[in-house]
């Protein structure tokens, strides 16, 4: 247990000071910057329904609201969230191959388990440094825009939020898992991210297409992760007051069954991954 | 007290049906720099992957500080530099070396002191990946450093290193050496170990082709007389040293050559010039171990 978080202070500290890792959550911040409320209210202001994903203008602006922030936190992180989660993690463990830093670590004596356990954690501190800084970032703008417009501000129920912020660590959980199985599989930051962004933008979406020409194949579809990581954002934010038109919403699953899914998806991940480091040999 | 650090009992790793190494055993004793000597490709960084736990053997065993090699309490009390140094090309060197500190759960003037060690510490702030080959193979060599441990494992630490680069890692070893610390070293720089070493072990295609001490593998000394002319000088020579083989120099000149051992050679020296023999030189040489090793590769192959 000492060496598991010794690995993960240290690896923690790398991280912080890599630049990749500030990079990668300013792109998260700057695309739900700009898809949850720059786009959206540029649109309200302009008074053109169809200038945003469509909608009345009351309707515009109330998904900006405080109100909304549970829907807004989660909606956009089974595509881009998770994606931008999924590439840091195969970065971070990819890289660990390519520099040689697995050698100089896992010589170090912590044992492979808990240096690979330490870093994790450490990557999932970081996702869970992410989700909070969201969550404070997403409830600050939507007060600022209820203070421009001058309407009440009203709090959302903070139940939902509660929901929406776990769904969320949940989801860019599960695809950091994903990036660090792909990592270690592939042993190189290039080939891991390159195939994990083929599947979470390309490959689902070619399967959801093509799925029902095969009896039973929908219902195995719907239970990929990115289609679990969907429908868990559909549930969490159809319950705070929708978010249709959102690219990788979906409601194929219950909100249960995808938690389920996605709980399913991170533990095999990180299972895989540690095995992987226990047996092979490091070059 | 078991007084080896470091024992392999036919230790052999297999890729399909090439043996990187093959039944490899050697023994490096507690306070002495076993030079482990091999070409590239013999086998000698596959060999420390595998005492340092990075790579399963595929037969035999070796045990490092009495423990399974790789295990966290074995390697806790070796520092090791395998095949180049590998680092967070974005991080400085200090930074870097407070990243291995936290591994081992070290504070953090640990790190400023290996730095020290290596001559790195007025470069210290700069990122690893600004470094130049031989600072880059220093500041290996202070990560292994790091935590004071008994047991340093360098695979071909002079590596890239500038003729001065190599004379200071040379001075650091023998610094550290002095200081009791036992060192397990891989070379093909045969100067490396010469100066080095205590023990050599050779590794040459995968196979032990020898383990001993540096005058071992060396075997006898030679004696060199050059003389003129020859024929005058051979049977004087003969008659102190035995066998007697003769050559010419770069200058023309007879050179004899013969087994050193129990010759009086003063005596020998007045009989030639009592004789009327030109002496231009006389020696008694250690072969090079260049010699010995090359004759070994190739005797090997």
């Amino acid at each position: 247990m000492n060496a598991w978080s010794h690995s993960t202070r240290a690896e923690l500290r790398r991280l912080m000071l890599w630049p990749a890792t500030w990079v990668l959550g300013g792109v998260w911040i700057t695309l739900l910057f700009a898809f949850a409320y720059a786009f959206p209210y540029i649109a309200y202001r302009s008074g053109d329904a169809d200038a945003f994903q469509g909608g009345p203008t009351a309707e515009l602006l109330a998904s900006m609201l405080p109100q909304a922030a549970p829907a807004i936190l989660i909606q956009g992180t089974p595509m881009f969230g998770g994606a931008v989660a999924m590439i840091f993690a195969a970065l971070t463990v990819g890289n660990a191959y390519s520099w040689g830093t697995w050698k100089t670590v896992l010589t170090q004596g912590p044992g492979r388990v808990a240096a690979a356990g330490g870093t994790v954690t450490a990557i999932g501190v970081c996702v869970a440094g992410l989700v909070l800084f969201s969550t404070v970032f997403t409830l600050g703008l939507s007060s600022l825009v209820a203070g421009i417009e001058s309407q009440a501000l009203v709090w959302p129920d903070w139940g939902d939020m509660a929901a929406s912020v776990g769904g969320t660590a949940l989801v860019l959980g599960m695809w950091a898992a994903g990036g660090v199985f792909l990592g270690v599989l592939t042993r190189g930051p290039a080939l891991s991210v390159g195939l994990g962004l083929l599947w979470t933008l390309v490959v689902e979406n070619l399967l959801r297409g093509v799925s029902q020409l095969i009896d039973g194949m929908p219902a195995v579809v719907d239970r990929l992760p990115g289609s679990s990581a969907g429908s868990l954002a559909g549930a969490l934010s159809s319950a705070a007051g929708g978010a249709e038109g959102t690219p990788g919403v979906l409601d194929a699953l219950s909100g249960p069954v995808a938690t389920g899914m996605l709980v399913g998806y991170l533990v095999v991940f990180v299972a895989l991954a540690l095995t992987l480091i226990k047996r092979r040999d490091v070059a | 007290m078991d007084d080896n650090i470091v024992s392999t009992d036919r230790l052999t790793k297999r890729y399909g049906d090439r043996a990187a190494a093959d039944r490899v055993s050697l023994t490096v004793r507690r306070g002495e720099v076993y030079g482990f000597l091999g070409p590239n490709g013999a086998g000698k960084t596959t060999t420390l992957r595998m005492v340092l736990g990075l790579v399963k053997p595929s037969g035999g065993s070796a045990l490092v500080h009495g423990l399974r090699p790789g295990s966290p309490e074995a390697l806790r009390r070796t520092g090791s530099l395998i095949e180049g140094p590998g680092f967070f090309p974005y991080l400085s060197g200090l930074e870097n070396l407070r990243v291995v500190g936290r591994y081992r759960g070290l504070g953090r003037s640990d790190a400023e002191e290996a730095l020290e060690r290596v001559d790195l510490a007025d470069r210290g702030k700069d990122r690893f990946r600004t470094y130049s080959l031989g600072m880059k193979q220093r500041l290996g060599v202070a990560a292994a450093l790091m935590g004071r441990p008994d047991l340093l494992v360098l695979d071909e630490p002079t590596n890239g290193l500038d003729p001065a680069g190599m004379a200071s890692m040379r001075r650091l070893i023998q610094d550290l050496s002095s200081e009791g610390q036992t060192v397990l070293l891989s070379s093909h720089l045969l100067a490396e170990v010469q100066q080095c070493c205590h023990r050599v072990g050779v590794i040459v295609d995968g196979r032990m082709s020898f383990e001993g001490t540096v005058a071992d593998l060396r075997g006898a000394r030679v004696l060199r007389v050059r003389a003129e002319p020859g024929d005058r000088a051979m049977p004087i020579v003969q008659g102190a040293a035995g066998d007697v083989e003769q050559n010419r120099d770069e200058d023309g000149r007879a050179v004899l050559t013969a087994d050193a051992a129990g010759v009086d050679v003063p005596a020998m020296v007045r009989k030639l010039v009592a004789d009327g023999v030109d002496v231009h030189s006389v020696a008694v040489q250690e072969r090079s171990l260049e010699d010995v090793f090359l004759t070994m590769t190739e005797a090997g192959r």
